[in-house]
């Protein structure tokens, strides 16, 4: 599979909503035993934030430990499946509040959760081929499940981004392989003019997530040379928490590897920002010359898994923005009618 | 009550300032100005340089919002803040992501941007600054 030659991550940045609903005053609501929830809550944005303002954040963070000027980023892709507009990119309304260069290419991508890495797949094989010095890959979603539904307990919101560059010296990590699994799956999808998204149900684990997150693991180690024994971190998409610690089991990779990248619990799933934040949340801890295993998944269905090897950039960089930890305790909890208002989900 | 204008161009117009604080400062008097401006509105010189003000600022004084103007209706109550930027120039603009008791005059805020309003004929998202104390490190 591919090998990334010239591409790194130069700054990376997360934005999390300070509202969080619990998992139990969803259960409360429906009526459903709080003993066994997916997660222990999820981020919620504000009446006044949605998919552009939570990108714009968090590409602010991540422009800012780049210690890159907005004016150099020439590529702003945004993955997403809560796009303000149907017809109207979000990725130029991100660059113009950015002030990036005018010439700029731009594009919002859907592939359900997997649209933030494809914005990254996107991005890298721009700088590689030498069309662009810097882009902006970013996922980020305001995830919708319909009132006491399954997804109701995990649908969150939050955004990541990350300032893509050729590899030099003092990168945060820079790109090694990358890999894409797809097959035509429904287990999840949105028709036009619907408000909230339909799931198989059990369908969604067994030959989707799991089918083409653990594929996208064996492919990119086994073909590149590597075991599992070589990579210090793995990060996962997480609809919830156990899907994650599944593959793990399956794929004999030891929990102490998985757990520190596990943002759901906490966050919910973010959907097309969910393992970029769980990234995000490594690249605050980890060291320069560790190996990270990143794969993502969105239903429809495929997953991108790509390689990367922390460089000493990290040391300094990481201090210059806000962390994960830091962002996910500026909190405050909201009650369900609070949700209700706060998601639009109340049509008077 | 003055009704909100729903003309795309005019929100065209203000996009330096209501995205990114970018203005006009007279290189004489060094009076900031919002958008472009030919004429210094202080000093009358026409010697004026593009800057974007620093994100950052402190907050002078604030107030609640119970009566809204047209547009803001569903965000009742909301906060309004008075705020020196760090160089000096005065604005006022919505308060985010904070109650009245996380606030404290003279504490440090910084500038977010964030959907203002959505037209409710054309269902236009109306984006631009706001504040919100300073996410802490």
């Amino acid at each position: 599979m591919p090998k990334i030659r010239n591409a790194a991550i130069h700054g990376y940045g997360v934005y999390i909503p300070m509202f969080r609903i619990k998992g139990a005053e969803l259960a409360k609501v429906w009526g459903k035993n709080a003993s066994d929830l997916p997660v222990k809550e999820k981020a919620v944005a504000g009446l006044d934030e949605d998919t552009v303002t939570m990108a714009v954040e968090a590409s602010k963070y991540a422009l800012k430990r780049a210690g890159v000027d907005a004016s150099s980023i020439s590529a702003v892709h945004v993955g997403t499946e809560s796009k303000p507009y149907a017809v109207k990119p979000s990725g130029t309304l991100v660059a113009e509040i950015l002030g990036t260069s005018r010439k700029t290419t731009s594009a919002d991508l859907e592939f359900a959760c997997k649209a933030g890495t494809e914005a990254v797949q996107f991005i890298t094989a721009l700088v590689e081929a030498g069309r662009i010095d810097y882009g902006l890959a970013i996922g980020a979603d305001t995830a919708q499940g319909r009132p006491g539904d399954a997804l109701e307990y995990t649908a969150a919101s939050g955004a990541a981004a990350l300032v893509i560059g050729p590899a030099k010296n003092d990168c945060v990590a820079k790109f090694d392989y990358s890999v894409s699994f797809v097959t035509d799956t429904p287990d999840f999808w949105r028709r036009s003019y619907e408000r909230y998204p339909v799931h198989a149900s059990r369908f969604t684990g067994e030959p989707a997530y799991f089918h083409h997150t653990i594929s996208a693991v064996n492919t990119i180690l086994s073909e590149n040379g590597y075991s599992v024994n070589d990579i210090d971190y793995f990060v996962f998409h997480q609809p919830n928490v156990k899907f994650p610690l599944a593959v793990a089991k399956v794929l004999s990779i030891p929990t102490s590897k998985v757990v520190p990248g596990l943002v759901a619990d906490m966050v919910g799933n973010t959907y097309a920002a969910c393992s970029m934040v769980a990234l995000a949340k490594i690249l605050d801890i980890a060291s320069p010359g560790q190996r990270i295993l990143a794969t993502s998944y969105g239903s429809g269905a495929g997953s991108d898994s790509f390689v990367l090897t922390v460089c000493d950039g990290i040391l300094e960089k990481r201090n210059r923005a806000p962390t994960y930890t830091e962002l996910l305790s500026r909190r405050k909890e909201i009650d369900y009618s609070t949700y209700l208002k706060y998601r639009d989900k109340i049509r008077m | 009550m003055k009704p909100l204008t729903s003309r795309p161009p005019f929100y065209w117009r203000l996009r330096p300032f209501i995205y990114r604080l970018e203005g006009s400062r007279c290189s004489v008097c060094g009076h900031f100005h919002p958008l472009n401006r030919v004429v210094c509105r202080r000093c009358g010189s026409r010697t004026l340089e593009r800057e974007r003000l620093n994100n950052a600022g402190r907050l002078v004084n604030y107030t609640v919002v119970h009566q809204a103007q047209e547009g803001f209706e569903k965000t009742t109550p909301y906060l309004v803040g008075w705020v020196e930027m760090d160089d000096g120039t005065n604005l006022v603009g919505q308060l985010t992501d904070c109650d009245p008791q996380d606030l404290k005059v003279g504490m440090t805020i910084e500038m977010v941007v964030r959907k203002l309003r959505v037209d409710g004929d054309s269902n236009l998202i109306v984006y631009g600054v706001k504040f919100r104390p300073l996410v802490q490190r």
